[in-house]
């Protein structure tokens, strides 16, 4: 599975969520490839599922795939319980 | 040694909006020799062209921009508002705490916002910040 972490300039914010990300899905023995991305770019990318923070994610609903919205960035709790199980039903298909 | 400089630090400030808000903790990372000013437009240009999200958590604003805007050195300044500012976040507004970043080379602004997330991500830490009444007992709180 490849996911894209999406924010505004696509170095920051989007780089430290992929890496939670990533930390998480290691501890339940997934492995998560993926990429950040800056808003303009990621639109249209081929991914299993995109992941930003809620402002960003906003602008992401036109995109084909699931877009997963993170409202704190800080919160390990919300990272995981938003996107684990994606992750768990991807790994399934 | 701590990572947080006295320079880099303004306790109950006050301001009328994001940018001053945003200038103002750039002018910081420039009086702790992190940041050239370049740096400090460069993040108030990524505000005004991407918007809110730098507001990462609830009253934690990370403003930041790439490290070639001007970046001297990986740093953080704090800047505490006296009365929070809203950035235009649909969830996570007001904001009480600006943290502008700096970073050199390809990951350093990544460690050093992993660092930041760390402290400022715990609940109580937040709330110490809010609390600290100097830098003495700030630098005590955030020990990175």
């Amino acid at each position: 599975m490849y996911i894209l972490s999406v924010c505004g300039m696509g170095f920051g914010t989007s780089l430290m969520l992929l890496m939670d990300i990533q930390a998480m899905a290691k501890e339940h023995g997934y492995t998560v490839d993926g990429e950040a991305s800056d808003l303009g770019s990621a639109k249209g990318k081929n991914c299993s599922f995109m992941v930003a923070s809620s402002e960003i994610a906003s602008e992401l609903s036109g995109e084909s795939v699931p877009v997963i919205s993170i409202d704190n960035l800080l919160d390990k709790n919300e990272i995981k319980e938003k996107v684990l199980p994606i992750i768990e039903k991807l790994s399934k298909e | 040694m701590s990572l947080l400089r006295e320079e880099a630090v303004l306790l109950d400030a006050e301001v009328s909006d994001a940018v001053e808000a945003i200038l103002l903790s750039g002018d910081l990372l420039v009086k702790a020799g992190y940041a050239s000013e370049e740096y400090t437009y460069a993040m108030i240009e990524g505000f005004q062209n991407v918007g809110p999200y730098i507001v990462i958590a609830p009253g934690i604003a990370i403003p930041h921009s790439r490290p070639e805007r001007g970046a001297i050195a990986t740093g953080f300044s704090l800047l505490r508002l006296k009365k929070p500012i809203e950035f235009g976040h649909e969830k996570n507004d007001p904001v009480n705490l600006v943290c502008a970043i700096t970073g050199i080379g390809n990951n350093g602004h990544v460690e050093m916002l992993q660092k930041i997330a760390t402290v400022l991500g715990d609940q109580r830490t937040h709330e110490q910040i809010l609390k600290a009444s100097n830098y003495t007992e700030l630098s005590k709180i955030i020990t990175i």
